[in-house]
């Protein structure tokens, strides 16, 4: 058995939700109201794979002049009488005039097929656009010869292993006016425009792809100056890659609150806050480092224009021109009201291709509210993450907080879908208003879950620990009071400590000196003591002599005692 | 029939010109249609036109290049080209009556 192939049509997004491109060898039925878009998906078909695939087509219009066709796509770059030339493609214009035929009898459109036939011989063609084929129901009142023709139409380009495109104008209640869905089964792809909130939107929708999975969703696309660009809602997959390298901040201390390094190559950041504090300069020092490291940067600036970014960044010590002058940087500044969604996604797009930036800030997406509403921002800029992280391209965005909201609730509602989220506020306190940032989250990393004060200053924002007391967490001019205080009361502390410490040495002091005076006392006393006991004791030794020496005097009868008692038997005296 | 030929060429005296009626019948292949064609354009013109017409057969299996200048389609498809304006009819003209509608020979019912 062999596989579906198919003819890739080298419509941006378009391959990708068909998985390829249109069933080769077969036709697909292309339809939708008027100037939606029929013939140019049709010519774009024919053109790029004239010049990317190598495969030669024939456009047989049955609408358009050949002039007409030719002055009509070089609008969109498409240079007709240059293909045509170098048989690349093959156009015949088809023209019916009801009022002049006359139908009589039997007739079949064999005409139309050598037309189609030595036109297809002339370029070698393995594509053939016919638009729109059902002007012939207009042309021919036969219906019943109009439908077998069709029929044998259809088999004989399968024969040809041509890949045809059809289209054909919607009906009322069916997808096309004339029923051509019946002979072309393969393929039914349905365009449509549509006019929300005076945005026109167009949309493109795969309704039948025979022996093949596709999108079914309603694809936005777009009819711009390099033709239809078609920007898939979803990728089909969620298989972006995910490095783990990490790319500056360009703010050393944003960096350390980050795990020490910065975002994730590739990842989305999302930078949050009230109007003025500070958005801007976060994301100019973000592609400012970026640039400094030799890496590409876009600026997409839906707010201020690249001039005025320049300026008001030299006044926090960044320069950007430099960058711009080198070709490192590149804005791009677009009013969020010029057109719609999809024409700046495309835009975006296409930018991106061209520069191929290796970080993107866009500043700020709050304003694309403006044109659109809310689930469609966040449609767009899902498939904008999608194609950012599919081309690793780190990218912030930042975006403006409503004041009365949660600081923590984006007007979008997009967090899901940021890696990181930085969140910037406001802290008004004793009559001023300070900036303060913090981390509500970033995927994969160790994040500080610290306030940090945020300051703009001529060499550009500098973050300061916040004094965190123990109620209230304390900036600008209130945190440096409390600072002094703070720095005061230490000296204070640190001085009372020293004064403890002299007394206590003076104290040691005074007990040492004390202690000697009063040992010198104490041993002048011993010694005088002491001096007045000898002194008793020798007048007591005089005294007794003395005794003695009266008794004898006075014959008194002497004691014979033994000698060992000697000087207790002196008391016997007495 | 193999190239763009004026076989029927005949002339008739006097009043009017040969060329005054040029017909080009577009046809591909010898077909059981174009050859039913050929012969229901040749029987009206001999009755109404005799002598003062060309019939010119474009075989556009041969010729298919052809096909594109007098925007053809359908086939068999006859193709007034004198006097103007230009008209056409297609099939095999079996409908004589439309056929002389078509070619402008039967003032309007």
């Amino acid at each position: 058995m062999t596989m579906l192939t198919k003819s890739p049509t080298g419509i941006k997004g378009f391959d990708e939700i068909t998985g390829g491109g249109l069933p080769h060898g077969r036709s697909t039925l292309i339809c939708g109201s008027a100037g939606c878009g029929k013939t140019v998906f049709g010519m774009e078909f024919l053109v790029r794979g004239a010049l990317q695939y190598d495969e030669p087509g024939v456009f047989m219009s049955f609408e358009e002049n050949e002039e007409d066709l030719i002055k009509n796509f070089s609008s969109l770059g498409f240079n007709l009488p240059t293909l045509i030339e170098q048989k690349n493609i093959a156009v015949d214009h088809v023209f019916i005039d009801r009022s002049e035929i006359e139908e009589t009898g039997e007739y079949d459109l064999e005409g139309l097929f050598i037309r189609l036939g030595m036109a297809i011989d002339q370029v070698g063609a393995r594509r053939v656009v016919l638009d729109t084929i059902e002007s012939l129901f207009s042309g021919f009142t036969n219906e019943g010869i109009l439908r077998s023709e069709l029929l044998r139409l259809f088999r004989w380009l399968k024969d040809k292993v041509v890949t045809a495109v059809v289209t054909a104008e919607q009906g009322r209640e069916t997808f096309t006016r004339h029923g051509l869905e019946e002979y072309v089964a393969d393929c039914v792809i349905l365009l449509d425009h549509r006019i929300q909130e005076q945005i026109p939107t167009r949309r493109l929708r795969i309704v039948k792809y025979r022996g093949s999975t596709h999108g079914a969703d309603e694809y936005p696309f777009l009819i711009q100056a390099n033709g239809f660009s078609l920007l898939p809602i979803t990728s089909l997959v969620l298989d972006h890659p995910a490095s783990s390298d990490r790319v500056p901040t360009g703010i050393d201390r944003l960096d350390t609150m980050l795990g020490g390094k910065g975002y994730y190559r590739g990842s989305s950041i999302l930078l949050s806050g009230t109007a003025g504090c500070g958005k801007t300069s976060v994301a100019a020092h973000f592609v400012d480092s970026a640039c400094k490291r030799g890496e590409r940067s876009f600026f997409i600036a839906f707010e201020e224009s690249p001039k005025q970014i320049i300026r008001n960044m030299k006044s926090i010590g960044i320069n950007l021109e430099k960058w711009v002058k080198r070709g490192l940087l590149k804005f791009h500044p677009v009013r969020p009201t010029l057109c719609g969604l999809e024409a700046h996604l495309a835009a975006i797009h296409r930018a991106i291709e061209d520069f191929k930036p290796n970080v993107l800030a866009i500043d700020p997406i709050s304003n694309l509210v403006a044109v659109a509403n809310i689930v469609d921002v966040k449609g767009m800029l899902l498939r904008l993450i999608d194609f950012l992280k599919t081309n690793e391209i780190t990218t912030l965005f930042t975006d403006l907080t409503q004041g009365g909201m949660s600081i923590e609730q984006t007007e979008l509602g997009i967090s899901s879908l940021m890696d990181t989220w930085i969140c910037l506020l406001s802290l008004e306190s004793s009559g001023e208003r300070n900036r303060a940032l913090f981390i509500a989250k970033s995927r994969g990393m160790q994040h500080s879950n610290q306030i940090r004060e945020f300051m703009l200053t001529d060499k550009g924002v500098q973050l300061v620990d916040v004094y965190l007391g123990p109620n209230n967490v304390l900036t600008g001019s209130a945190r440096t009071t409390k600072e002094a205080q703070d720095k005061a009361e230490a000296l204070d502390r640190r001085q009372e400590l020293e004064r403890k410490r002299s007394e206590m040495e003076r104290s040691r002091k005074m007990f040492h000196a004390e202690m000697a005076m009063l040992q010198a006392r104490f041993e002048s006393e011993q010694e005088n003591l002491q001096k007045a006991i000898d002194k008793e004791e020798a007048l007591e030794a005089v005294l007794k002599r003395d005794r003695n020496d009266l008794g004898t005097m006075r014959k008194a009868d002497r004691l014979i005692v033994p000698k060992s008692e000697g000087k207790d038997e002196k008391g016997d005296f007495e | 029939m193999k190239n763009p030929q004026n076989e029927f060429l005949e002339k008739e005296d006097g009043e009017l010109e040969t060329d005054s009626w040029k017909l080009r019948l577009y046809v591909a292949g010898q077909t059981p249609k174009s050859i039913k064609a050929f012969d229901n354009l040749k029987r009206i013109c001999e009755e109404h036109l005799a002598g003062q017409y060309t019939i010119e057969v474009v075989d556009l299996t041969v010729n298919p290049q052809l096909a594109k200048g007098d925007q053809i389609l359908a086939l068999p498809t006859l193709v007034r080209k004198l006097p103007p304006p230009i008209s056409k009819i297609i099939g095999d003209l079996s409908n004589t009556e439309r056929v002389l509608v078509g070619l402008d020979l039967l003032p309007g019912k």
